[in-house]
């Protein structure tokens, strides 16, 4: 099998403080990898440092055979590395549609165009309903994003993801702020991601990573604590002591 | 209000822009004759009108869609009043050529001092874009020779326009002039913000960080705006230097400045008929108030921008929503068996 994202000894730290420590981490290819740890572990940071939203003071990071860590994130992305964010970060005040219509102009590089053009708005408008099909949010295209339930803007920050054709997803809680009513839409979808697609999940609801995962890393102060099939990694004592508490039960957050 | 209108436009898009695809350069137009008629004796006011309308609709896109925190836009504006004052003077007195060199004037200004600022953001923003405006003013200032200093550059005469039409005493061929740049950009401007460009700029507007973790590129794209922005300055400086025959250190100053953000706030800042309606409003207000009362007519101005500040946060052009609106509502219980 073969590597699509690899790091390498990653390591970073802000202003002394280390939030990274010697992290290396691979992601084969249709990679269903969880990220789980405490809070203040640093899983955001790593997605930080992946996505090259930060660039690491050290260690190396490749996409496939090429070395992409001295890439910023625009290039990142474009070679194939996207990520969604913990909160929702989505253009407010546009609809659905819109929010999805910039990401696929940018996939397209065609965010400078500066004229309406019918024949390319059929296009887009294609990729746009075909990504929001995957998502089944067709009957919200034309809603403002703004005014959606927060549930739904999980799904459109997953949207917008999808809508770069990723290689490498990089999913930063997409549950977190979902009403527990909610919560089995944003997993249907996240099962129903493409297959040959590489995931990074960071999760702190462990029936959800239990349920999508089929490796496990735990990170903890920045580190790699520990890290194998989810039967290696609930069984693991560091692991239960550390993160799921004695009695085996996980923390509620 | 938006969003009960947004959804219709999605849903049947292509209709729905065919029949607006002209619908407020038509407006424009119609209403610029209506008042061509009625205040044939402000013909001078109404030109004014027109010119300043593109230099708020410059700042409509650089701050109302892109969200670029501009306080000097005046300098991207002067700068096309000075350029198109010594086109006429040195080279031509072509007043098609004094646009779009006035135009140029402008871009090149922002092309050249957005390289520079639109790195920072927020507060840093506005005081860089006000120390630049400043730097220029006090520039304009100094080179007495070339700007003529505290009394404007005048003594300029402009040409016929199109070589047949004369610029004449009573100010018609001014105005339409005027009226008809206007229309041209509004037209221009309106694609360019339905566009992709316009599009992707907004979503600068909202979270220049999630248009970089699409993959976007921000600054560019910021600089690409702003040049834009220039360029449309540029014309209406251009335009009012022509017109007035006058270009001079006001348009450069920090009033000017506050005064356009005033106008799009005041307007609507989210809309491009936000900006026309709103230099219509200021200007009228200032026209009839400082009449009134020369000293103090700053303070209905004031009053009014509260106003819609509090009541009205899309701008007076969501009254004009309103009514459509309401209209097209006894329309349709009136056509209704």
């Amino acid at each position: 099998m073969t590597h699509r994202l690899r790091a390498q000894n990653l390591c970073h730290s802000f202003s002394g403080l280390t939030v990274t420590h010697n992290v290396t981490l691979n992601l084969p290819d249709g990679a269903r990898t969880a990220l789980i740890g405490p809070n203040g572990a640093g899983k955001t940071t790593l997605v930080n440092l992946l996505s090259g939203a930060l660039r690491p003071q050290s260690g190396d990071i490749r996409l496939g055979d090429r070395s992409i860590v001295k890439l910023p994130q625009y290039a990142r992305v474009r070679s194939g590395i996207v990520r969604t964010f913990q909160i929702s970060r989505l253009f407010k005040e546009l609809t659905v549609a819109q929010n999805v219509e910039i990401a696929v102009l940018q996939r397209h590089r065609a965010s400078f165009q500066w004229w309406p053009s019918r024949s390319r708005n059929a296009c887009v408008r294609g990729e746009v309903d075909e990504t929001l099909g995957l998502l089944g949010l067709q009957s919200k295209a034309g809603r403002v994003v703004g005014q959606l339930a927060l549930g739904e803007q999980r799904l459109v920050e997953i949207a917008l993801a999808l809508a770069m054709k990723p290689q490498v997803l990089l999913l930063d809680e997409p549950g977190a702020g979902v009403p527990q009513g909610e919560g089995g839409l944003i997993m249907e979808a996240i099962e129903s991601l493409p297959k040959d697609l590489s995931i990074l999940l960071i999760e702190h609801d462990m029936d959800l990573v239990f349920r999508f995962a089929s490796h496990i890393i735990v990170l903890v102060a920045g580190a790699v604590m520990a890290e194998g099939s989810p039967q290696e990694v609930a069984a693991n004592e560091q692991v239960k002591d550390i993160y799921f508490g004695r009695d085996g039960h996980a923390p509620a957050h | 209000m938006s969003a009960v209108m947004k959804p219709m436009a999605h849903v049947a898009p292509s209709q729905s822009r065919q029949w607006m695809s002209c619908h407020g350069e038509f407006m424009l137009l119609v209403v610029g004759l209506a008042a061509f008629m009625l205040f044939p004796q402000d013909l001078g006011l109404l030109t004014n009108m027109a010119a300043m309308s593109i230099f708020a609709l410059s700042v409509n896109l650089v701050l109302g869609q892109a969200g670029i925190a501009s306080m000097g836009q005046a300098a991207l504006y002067g700068s096309g009043a000075y350029v198109a004052g010594w086109t006429a003077l040195y080279l031509s007195t072509d007043p098609i050529l004094g646009l779009m060199l006035g135009g140029l004037g402008g871009g090149v200004v922002a092309l050249l001092s957005g390289a520079v600022m639109l790195r920072s953001t927020k507060l840093t923003l506005v005081m860089l874009t006000i120390a630049a405006a400043q730097l220029l003013l006090e520039l304009a200032n100094w080179a007495s020779g070339i700007t003529g200093g505290d009394d404007g550059l005048s003594g300029f005469s402009i040409g016929p326009l199109f070589g047949v039409w004369e610029f004449n005493f009573i100010g018609s061929t001014g105005y339409f002039y005027a009226l008809g740049v206007l229309v041209l950009v509004y037209f221009l401007l309106r694609n360019l913000v339905d566009s992709p460009f316009g599009l992707t700029a907004k979503a600068i507007r909202q979270d220049p960080g999630r248009v970089e973790a699409l993959g976007g590129r921000v600054y560019p794209h910021l600089l690409a705006v702003y040049t834009v922005g220039g360029l449309l300055a540029g014309f209406g400086g251009a335009l009012t230097a022509q017109t007035s025959k006058v270009a001079n250190l006001s348009m450069l100053d920090f009033q000017t400045s506050a005064g356009v953000v005033v106008i799009i706030v005041l307007g609507g800042r989210r809309r491009l008929s936000g900006a026309v309606l709103g230099t219509v409003a200021f200007m009228t207000i200032q026209h009839i108030a400082s009449t009134l009362n020369p000293q103090h007519w700053l303070f209905v101005i004031g009053l009014m921008l509260i106003f819609v500040l509090i009541v009205l946060p899309e701008g007076l052009i969501g009254i004009v929503d309103q009514l459509v609106l309401l209209a097209r509502r006894i329309g349709r219980k009136g056509s209704a068996p």
